[in-house]
């Protein structure tokens, strides 16, 4: 069957004004980025007055971006792979087993999602304060405060979205494995793991950009020894006097590996979703 | 050895039917130990955070008793009674604060919907091109949100922006430069940012759900003479009704919640009309450190989003199961 007219001239409609919509910021990230300061302090032009990659090198030391960015990697990665462990425990408790309970932990994990974060961050930044008043754990201004606080906030989706996945692998693969002499935990390493890998690579990805992008939290929590990027730029870019065209490489660069990543395996992503919605 | 593989042979069969048995068998702790990591976190990062905010609510929790709260007075209800006197400043502010998220809210999550479904409906059949379209549009989403909101504010800049070089100097629509970040513009420029970054996952999520659509339904009503709009109307959207279900209540709660939009977009300058909700708790809080006070109106907002939750769960539940 082939498409009406009226039909395609809707879909080139829809298809320009949601791409001139979808591409402005992007098209200004990036030529703003490759302009002189001269270029991004007066009037805006559309192209540079001349292209200049000085911008991805003095952005450097007009931040403390490297810094920023040490952070940011090793507290999104270490929060993204400790969650992803524990969400695949709990997806596999939950799809594999009818325990009592179960309904309870469900609810209670996918609810935390819907409350407000503010309705967190005041408790557990007086708690956070308060543990290292009285037992000197220093959580606020590090790392592994920051760490253990992302890797919750990831947690609900993940083993919403893996129990989805996992219910749609066979339990026939679980039992072929037991039989053969497997552990649970075993069938659920060499069986059912390597089978959910789409699910457990869109978790992942879920876990990564939740944690890459977080502001709220790392607003309050991060001192100038532990800030990330998210907090670091915001700051930066909201100050009077703005460098635009370094802050727009320094966008530039935060974004391109997240965004490459998720581009590269979004056929997995909305698989694992189609998996927790149809549900 | 064999006795407990064909046990737990059973046990995997048995859990595979709806009833639990309440019979305990070997191994009934392993969901359990499974469970714990998820457990513990929860409680150390939700639970007992949201029942201390709860508690804090009813206390005079202000900068004097930050590293030492279990000293601070109990005031009762005072806290909740300042935050709802709509003649007072605080309240007055709250009230304002709350009728902007909502305004916010239904625009954003409305035509994000919208244009999600556009999108996903032009896209689903296909054609020369499409696989490059369907990546350009999930770019906003895939961006960590802080570069995109960063750039809008860029080119929301009045002398040095884009959106005013393309107004006044490209388009002509407009003789004078408006701000957009301070003033009433503010809100105009919140709701364009936020629909900027949802739009993608309305379009991801609806595009997920089309694909479970089987073509044949299409043919059939194709033969049938059924045009665009009709198959639209009777197939497309009776089919995506779970998915819509549950993305126009995931859509609700991160846009009523939404910080960063603002946050991002304003720092610590905020407009009047751009002061959603939890930007404004959060600032009412940091600027006052009363953190009592700051807690009540989070269990507040709590509520009301309790509330809309429960009432919009049993709306469609009842009518599903009136449906059937």
């Amino acid at each position: 069957m082939h498409d009406t007219r009226a039909f395609k001239v809707f879909r080139g409609v829809v298809i320009a004004v949601l791409a001139a919509f979808t591409i402005l910021p992007l098209y200004v990230m990036i030529t703003s980025s490759m302009k002189p300061l001269q270029d991004v302090s007066g009037a805006f032009s559309w192209w540079p007055s001349h292209i200049t990659f000085s911008p991805f090198v003095d952005m450097w030391t007009t931040v403390p971006l490297a810094s920023y960015f040490v952070n940011s990697v090793i507290v999104s990665t270490s929060a993204t792979l400790v969650s992803l462990v524990v969400a695949i425990f709990a997806a596999y408790a939950v799809s594999r087993y009818r325990f009592r309970g179960r309904t309870a932990f469900t609810t209670t994990v996918l609810s935390t999602q819907m409350f407000p974060g503010v309705l967190f961050l005041l408790p557990l930044f007086i708690i956070f304060v308060n543990l290292d008043q009285h037992f000197g754990i220093q959580l606020v201004g590090t790392r592994i405060g920051l760490i253990i606080t992302y890797l919750t906030f990831s947690l609900p989706f993940s083993i919403w979205m893996l129990s989805g996945y996992f219910d749609g692998i066979p339990r026939e693969l679980d039992e072929a494995a037991r039989v053969d002499g497997c552990s649970p935990i075993g069938a659920l390493l060499r069986v059912v793991l390597p089978a959910a890998r789409p699910g457990v690579i869109a978790v992942a990805i879920y876990g990564f950009m939740t944690a890459w992008g977080e502001v709220l939290f790392a607003s309050v929590m991060t001192t100038d020894v532990n800030r990330t990027l998210a907090v670091g730029l915001q700051q930066y870019s909201t100050q009077t006097n703005v460098y635009w065209n370094e802050i727009m490489a320094a966008s530039l660069v935060v974004s391109v590996p997240v965004v490459i990543g998720f581009l590269a395996l979004q056929r997995y992503f909305v698989a694992g979703l189609t998996a927790g919605a149809v549900k | 050895m064999a006795q407990t593989i064909d046990s737990q042979k059973r046990q995997i069969r048995a859990s595979s039917e709806a009833s639990p048995r309440k019979r305990r068998r070997s191994g009934w702790w392993l969901p359990y130990v499974l469970l714990i990591p998820a457990v513990l976190l929860e409680l150390l990062i939700h639970i007992v955070p949201m029942l201390t905010g709860i508690w804090m609510s009813f206390l005079q929790l202000t900068k004097f008793f930050i590293s030492n709260w279990s000293a601070a007075p109990f005031t009762g209800l005072k806290n909740y009674r300042v935050a709802v006197d709509f003649n007072g400043a605080v309240g007055r502010g709250l009230l304002n604060s709350f009728y902007v998220t909502c305004r916010y809210t239904v625009l954003v999550v409305g035509i994000s919907w919208l244009l999600g479904m556009a999108a996903a409906v032009v896209l689903q059949r296909s054609f020369r091109g499409r696989a490059a379209i369907r990546t350009l549009f999930l770019v906003p989403y895939a961006l960590p949100a802080y570069t995109g909101i960063i750039t809008w504010n860029f080119m929301l800049q009045r002398d040095k922006g884009v959106v005013n070089h393309l107004l006044v100097n490209d388009l002509g629509l407009m003789h004078t430069r408006p701000f957009w970040l301070i003033g009433s513009n503010a809100f105009i420029s919140l709701v364009v940012v936020a629909i900027w970054r949802l739009w993608p996952f309305a379009f991801l999520m609806l595009m997920a759900g089309l694909q479970s659509i089987p073509t044949d339904v299409y043919e059939a009503s194709a033969i049938d003479g059924a045009h665009a709009w009709r198959q639209w109307r009777s197939i497309t959207l009776p089919m995506l009704r779970p998915v819509n279900l549950v993305l126009l209540l995931v859509m609700f709660l991160w846009v009523f919640n939404d910080f960063k939009t603002p946050y991002v977009l304003f720092g610590t300058s905020q407009p009047a009309a751009g002061d959603l909700i939890s930007f404004h708790i959060y600032n009412a809080t940091f600027l006052t450190w009363n953190f009592g006070s700051g807690s009540a109106m989070s269990v507040l907002l709590l509520l009301f989003l309790l509330l809309v939750t429960s009432t919009y769960l049993l709306v469609t539940n009842r009518r599903r199961s009136s449906d059937a």
